[in-house]
């Protein structure tokens, strides 16, 4: 069978388990019918996309006599295609193991379940798309039933706000992408993407279209400064959703960006690649910057997932970059990059926030100021965060180190460039990903120390339960995939070529067949980096270590109360808090914006009152832009509002006007 | 026979610097004594410090988790896997391909990491101080790092350390502006890297100013053996580094003669000798840092790799 039309029927069978899932939800046993229907066929439907890019050889195609009558709805996998598909089931089937147990703690499941299958279906049903209309459909379809699910707590008033912040910003996102749409569909309105792709357009056409799906795919994806309905949105939604929402829904959105960026739109003007790069490179620096100073485990997740979408871009930047300067084996590299950090972080990402999911079962709090010492209480789940944490901090020998290593190997081949802007800016983009990675170090030293290491900080810590079976196989899956990933990074990036050649003309040589399975991305630099050796080297000197100290040193070992320079104090509130494990960092990097603000009170002497701290943080694009917008509109709102309140005659007139004014445009226009 | 030659040059590197590092401690610590007008302990007490650690029972706090007791073991794999890529005194190594210059810095990150986790493992406020004053000076120092990678890679079109030596050390290369910035920056990396003065003080205990003593201040015997053992092999390898990269004519090309490979040899040591002396006479002239002073400090670095960076990109020459 065609594999379009088997995940054509798999979407199918989404949407009837949703079906399903309203009429049972409120029975106790659906929650594990539901998610075990979604388990296998995002299992069979990530299979088949996987088997689809392996043995990719042309594109396969599948009309079918839907949606607008002249045009039908047009479905398509090629290699990119065939590449997120597998992105986005491998999520939802991790998701779905997941929820298995995790979904049993949800107090209003017919919130939820009903929603969780039909999302799914959305973000296939886009990546799948081969016309513009299905197309905006599938990613409208998407946007809602994801607002649905970060409604499902809709008791709590931070949830309902931040409903409805993502509901503008989804909107201001579709509007761009109609509107890129219909320029590229131009005045035939040919929608269907293959006669796209066969038309041309004039220079400032290619520009504004671009402009409209940076703020379209770039306000899903989370880049800045389009990202502040992100950190709201993805901790309000249930766990194994947030999962989905940062570490699946923002790559369909780096998913549509490629696509029509790379594929439809054409010929570029050279500044785009530069304009991907600034925007991926602020991204990257200020979500992490942002994540570092957070107290809740999935905000700071969230801010997170805004600085690996800002790399995720630096990748595609210096891919359009290289692209228009003819430079197609660094452009290579470069994509390859940018599309291998996008497997990654949706592993990594996920794994990271079903962790935050299993410590908020376990003791229902998520601000780490009030959790500690998980590690004696959560074994598994800690030491399963603990691989995302080194994964998405970019150590070796796991995954996240090679998608950062590419990039930055794709950067040092960019001199060669004759832009003179771009030479300008690529190495400052190139500070600022090494200053992001660095920091992301420190964010998730945070994220693991405080909550999973030191003494409990609160009742609810302290007497933790490890959580159930399938939530702790679930994050053992994606976390033998970060190890494996890490460790043979060659056959990724080998199925990546069929991608890379379709878009950018060239591929990375073939890795597979190097000998030991080290990588060496480009013939130019003969640089490589081998994980699995790293891996073993590192295995066999620690347990050489191991083995010659305890074969010639003394193996006594006595438990004692811990020394603390003499003044162990028991109480728990004097270690560390996240905060205070941030303030040095916060002090160097946000001292003086007012991201941050301290006050002191302290009393004067003789005053008995204690001394007090307070620590404010926001999001400096708030006031800086979206108070301001939010303040023109609401103006413009409440002048317009008279306009309500006029007699038959002066809404005659108006009308009127408005149709000579408009006839007098086209006059003139043509 | 070359593959023999190259394993056996890889083995003995790795031994090498196992062997050497708590001497290049011993050393740095007499030179300083010496010019403060002290006698100073002698330069292989950090042996017998490390032997009587070993011998000694370990004290471990009661809630001490898994990381703390893996944590040493981490640490000095990681460190010493690091220290056995760069190469000391002979080109060639049989593994160097494995892990470029920026897989070098992000493996001494990983050790940085497990470190830093173990410091707030026990949930003691020096611990915490440390941990978190450790990853402050990271998020710049590592940054700086990497960009001084890039003005290397940029110079020599590889990441690859032994490519870097080769063309560093063909005389096509000339003085750089780029490389002498590259210079600083590395030796202000190394300092900060390794907790040396000014911006920390491997000597204090029981301050406030301290950082890496602060982190490590709950392990006893073997645990702080393993970790004084890879903090010397951490010190060893930056120094080996700058050595390999300004200084590379000294290192044997692979194949070569017995008499030669022992030249290399002498020669690594002496360059050893000379960087601690420098480094004892710097530590000595200057004072240590506010905490809040550094981030000036390592700043500097950051920028000049930049700086150098950007003078790559405008020109190759340059």
């Amino acid at each position: 069978m065609n594999v379009v039309a088997f995940l054509l029927l798999c979407i199918a069978a989404f949407l009837g388990v949703a079906v399903l899932a309203v009429v049972t939800s409120h029975r106790r046993a659906s929650t594990r019918i539901v998610y075990g229907a979604t388990l296998l066929l995002s299992g069979m439907a990530a299979v088949a996309a996987f088997s689809a890019l392996t043995g990719y050889a042309a594109a396969a195609k599948l009309v079918l006599p839907l949606g607008l009558p002249w045009i039908g709805a047009h479905f398509r996998i090629d290699a990119l295609a065939a590449f997120f598909l597998t992105v986005v089931n491998l999520g939802g089937a991790a998701a779905s193991l997941y929820a298995i147990g995790y979904g049993a703690h949800e107090e209003e499941p017919h919130r939820v379940l009903p929603f969780f299958p039909a999302f799914l279906a959305g973000m296939n049903l886009v990546v799948l798309a081969d016309d513009a209309y299905s197309f905006l459909l599938a990613w409208e379809f998407m946007s809602l039933t994801s607002w649905a699910l970060v409604m499902a707590h809709h008791h709590a008033p931070e949830n309902r706000r931040a409903g409805y912040v993502y509901l503008v910003m989804a909107s201001l996102g579709s509007l761009a992408l109609l509107l890129a749409f219909g320029l590229l569909a131009g005045p035939d309105g040919g929608y269907a993407f293959e006669t796209i792709r066969g038309s041309t357009r004039p220079p400032l056409t290619a520009a504004i279209i671009l402009i409209l799906v940076l703020v379209g795919a770039g306000s899903k994806a989370g880049l800045v400064p389009l990202h502040a309905w992100l950190p709201l949105a993805h901790p309000a939604a249930p766990s194994h959703v947030s999962a989905l929402m940062s570490g699946v829904m923002t790559k369909v959105a780096v998913y549509a960006f490629i696509r029509i960026v790379f594929d439809l739109a054409g010929v570029l003007p050279w500044w785009s690649g530069m304009l991907l790069l600034a925007f991926g490179g602020v991204s990257a620096v200020l979500g992490v910057l942002q994540a570092l100073v957070q107290d809740d485990t999935k905000r700071l997740l969230a801010y997170s997932t805004i600085e690996n979408i800002g790399i995720i871009f630096i990748g595609l930047g210096l891919a359009l970059a290289f692209r228009t300067n003819g430079m197609n084996a660094a452009a290579a590299l470069a994509m390859t990059a940018a599309l291998l950090h996008v497997f990654n972080h949706s592993l990594f990402k996920s794994l990271l926030f079903f962790g935050a999911g299993a410590v908020l079962t376990a003791t229902g709090e998520r601000s780490m100021d009030r959790l500690g010492g998980l590690i004696h209480r959560m074994p598994v789940t800690s030491f399963l965060f603990l691989i995302g944490c080194m994964a998405i901090s970019a150590l070796p020998p796991l995954n996240g180190f090679v998608s950062e290593w590419l990039t930055f190997q794709a950067i040092l081949l960019s001199p060669d460039m004759v832009q003179w802007a771009l030479k300008i800016i690529v190495p400052a983009i190139g500070g600022l990903l090494a200053l992001a990675a660095a920091l992301a170090g420190a964010t998730f030293v945070k994220a693991f120390g405080i909550t999973f290491l030191g003494r409990p900080r609160s009742d609810q810590a302290a007497t933790a339960m490890e959580v159930d079976r399938f939530s702790l196989s679930a994050m053992a899956l994606l976390g033998a995939l970060c190890l494996a990933a890490g460790l043979l990074p060659g056959f990724i990036i080998d199925a990546l070529a069929p991608v890379t050649q379709q878009f950018v003309g060239g591929a990375i040589p073939s890795q597979a067949t190097l000998p030991w399975l080290s990588i060496e991305p480009s013939a130019v630099s003969g640089s490589s980096y081998n994980g699995l050796l790293v891996f073993l080297f590192i295995t066999m000197s620690a347990l050489m270590a191991v083995w010659a100290i305890h074969r010639f040193a003394s193996r006594a070992l006595r438990r004692a109360p811990p020394w603390d320079c003499g003044f162990p104090d028991p109480s728990p509130i004097t270690q560390y808090s996240g905060s205070s494990f941030a303030q040095p960092i916060r002090r160097v990097f946000l001292a003086g914006t007012f991201a941050t603000g301290e006050t002191v009170s302290m009393p004067a002497p003789g005053d008995m009152r204690p001394a007090r701290f307070t620590l404010t943080l926001s999001d400096p694009v708030w006031e800086r832009l979206y108070e301001p917008v939010a303040g023109v509109v609401s103006f413009a709102a409440l002048h317009l509002n008279k306009l309500q309140f006029l007699t038959i005659r002066s809404y005659l007139s108006l009308v009127f006007l408005a149709l000579v004014s408009l006839l007098l445009v086209l006059a003139i226009w043509s | 026979m070359e593959l023999i030659s190259s394993l056996l040059v890889q083995v003995m590197q790795m031994t090498l610097v196992l062997l050497a590092a708590p001497l290049l401690t011993g050393f740095v610590r007499k030179v300083k004594a010496r010019l403060q007008r002290r006698r100073g302990p002698s330069v292989i007490q950090p042996y017998r410090d490390l032997l009587r650690l070993l011998k000694k029972e370990a004290v471990v706090a009661e809630n001490a988790s898994w990381i703390f007791r893996a944590a040493p073991y981490l640490v000095f794999a990681a460190t010493w896997v690091a220290a056995a890529l760069v190469p000391t005194f002979a080109k060639g190594l049989l593994f160097s391909w494995s892990a470029d210059l920026i897989a070098i810095i992000a493996l001494l990150g990983s050790a940085r990491f497990f470190l830093a986790l173990a410091g707030m493992d026990i949930g003691t406020a020096f611990g915490g101080i440390g941990s978190s004053r450790e990853m402050m000076i990271a998020s710049l120092a590592e940054p700086a790092m990497l960009l001084i990678v890039f003005t290397m890679a940029l110079v020599a079109h590889s990441t690859q350390l032994s490519d870097v030596a080769d063309l560093l050390s063909s005389p096509n290369v000339g003085l750089r502006v780029s490389l002498g910035l590259a210079a600083i920056a590395l030796i202000i990396v190394a300092i900060a890297e390794n907790g040396r003065i000014p911006v920390d003080n491997p000597a204090t205990h029981l301050e406030l100013t301290m950082v890496h003593e602060a982190m490590v201040l709950e392990y006893s015997g073997r645990h702080l053996a393993m970790i004084e053992l890879a903090a010397s092999v951490k010190l060893l390898l930056y120094i080996s580094l700058i050595g390999c990269i300004f200084v590379p004519w000294t290192l044997t090309e692979p194949g070569a003669s017995v008499a030669s490979y022992l030249a290399g040899f002498g020669l690594y040591l002496a360059k050893l000798a000379v960087f601690g002396f420098l480094l004892a006479v710097f530590e000595t002239m200057i004072a240590k840092m506010r905490v809040f002073r550094l981030p000036d400090f390592v700043g500097t670095a950051l920028m000049l790799g930049l700086l150098g960076t950007l003078l790559l990109f405008v020109s190759r020459s340059l």
